[in-house]
């Protein structure tokens, strides 16, 4: 079985650590943060100058001044700073961030990634998207292994403009989780029930498979 | 208005000089910590071929988006515009020329306007097609594009707290862009919720010195949310 969005999320909360700063991006990433193992502390940080994101507000607490970088109102967790834009993308470029969690489009062999724009649709833009992909040298990007018509998003090649060119090295689907290094993607495990057959089928770059490819447990 | 004193005592006053074709740097992300009622008054005088650097140009009807209304603006420097369906059709019929350029670096083009660098070398957008026409070179074997600043003949900004001396103080994230763009204006005008006397901020806690300050208002503000999330209490 293809993991659930939930499970994908447990699975990439497994890679945290404590003290880890991190930044997750929208979608299955924001719910990596439901999964924080009990007795670890990591702090959340918000590109558009919050570290330390607490959970949503409740009614009372909703204020028009504090939301995250998905304009979603939310709250400081203890222990939270607060800082410009400016600020923000220094301790991301500055590689002070020890894990970044992004949704793509695609990824390839290369470990380049394109998340932000398809064209002939309309374009709105990369937001923080490439100076986290640039900042960052602990990156796990989430997707779907194949589109909704079954072609693989793990390419020779990136079909798509890119967000960054050789920066991915860690790539977590429904199918399976893999490393990029090489120029090559390598199989590290797979999701239960999943077979090692179906996940060559559907990665059209090149596939590095070990003898034995242990399965996921949830 | 005399020696440090910044204050104006009305948007006419404060935006006083905006002209025609100028550039215009303006603080917020999203509509949080925007300058509602200076971009109001943008749009009461009529300005037009402007470029406006600010991270997204606001919602339908509200921050930068009342000024597509008129078509007021030429360019937009942003790294998100997805929010608005007249930007949509603006941007797809040819009236409206969009930057796309990502978040830090605007940020930082900002910064370095404000502090008198005029480009600086980024890993981020190598490889991408933002890169393309850009100078790369190599620094301790990454590569890396150099990205110019953007100063601004205007910088509008939305902070919390001010003297009079324009010594400024935001409140939560809505600080965001803020402080850079105070930096980047020829003119900047900042308008505060609440005005104090010189003295009564603590010095130490001042996010934007007065000094980069050259018109301070005090105005009220809707501050709409954009997207409300809530858990149950």
């Amino acid at each position: 079985m293809a993991l659930s969005r939930d499970q994908m999320a447990i699975r990439i909360a497994r890679e945290l650590q404590d003290g880890y700063y991190v930044n997750l991006g929208i979608g299955i990433p924001t719910l990596v943060a439901n999964h924080v193992p009990e007795g670890m502390e990591v702090m959340l940080q918000s590109e558009n100058g919050l570290l330390g994101m607490g959970p949503y507000p409740t009614e009372d607490e909703v204020d028009a001044d504090l939301i995250n970088a998905g304009k979603q109102t939310v709250t400081t967790a203890k222990g939270a700073s607060i800082f410009s834009s400016a600020e923000s993308f220094a301790m991301i470029r500055g590689g002070h961030v020890d894990l970044t969690v992004l949704g793509a489009f695609e990824v390839d062999a290369q470990g380049s990634i394109a998340s932000w724009m398809i064209p002939g649709k309309l374009i709105k833009g990369m937001g923080g998207a490439m100076d986290l992909v640039a900042g960052a040298d602990n990156i796990i990007v989430t997707m779907t292994h194949a589109d909704k018509y079954g072609n693989s998003k793990l390419l020779p090649e990136c079909t798509l403009p890119l967000t960054g060119a050789g920066c991915i090295k860690q790539v977590l689907t429904d199918l399976a989780y893999l490393e990029i290094y090489d120029g090559k993607f390598h199989l590290v495990e797979r999701a239960p029930g999943v077979s090692v057959e179906e996940i060559i089928e559907k990665t059209a770059g090149e596939l590095v498979v070990p003898d034995h490819v242990p399965e996921m447990e949830f | 208005m005399a020696g440090f004193d910044k204050v104006v005592n009305t948007y006419e006053e404060a935006m006083a000089g905006l002209e025609d074709g100028m550039t215009v740097i303006s603080g917020g992300f999203g509509i949080c910590g925007i300058p509602e009622n200076l971009i109001k008054e943008i749009k009461k005088m009529g300005t037009k071929e402007l470029t406006i650097v600010s991270n997204n140009c606001g919602c339908d009807g509200l921050g930068l988006g009342i000024l597509l209304d008129d078509r007021q603006i030429k360019k937009m420097v942003s790294s998100y515009v997805g929010e608005n369906k007249l930007f949509e059709e603006q941007l797809l019929s040819g009236v409206l020329e969009v930057e796309l350029t990502p978040q830090g670096t605007l940020a930082e083009k900002m910064r370095a306007a404000g502090a008198g660098i005029p480009a600086f070398y980024t890993a981020t957008g190598y490889g991408t097609d933002i890169a393309k026409g850009k100078d790369v070179r190599e620094f301790n074997g990454r590569k890396y594009i150099l990205e110019e600043s953007i100063p601004g003949d205007f910088a509008i900004v939305k902070a919390w707290k001010a003297d009079r001396y324009g010594n400024a103080i935001y409140r939560h994230t809505a600080q965001n862009f803020n402080p850079m763009a105070a930096t980047a204006g020829k003119i900047t005008v900042m308008e505060v919720e609440e005005i104090v006397e010189p003295g009564e901020l603590d010095p130490a806690q001042i996010h934007t010195p007065g000094i980069y300050v050259d018109r301070l208002i005090q105005g009220t503000f809707e501050k709409r949310i954009e997207i409300r999330t809530v858990r149950e209490g």
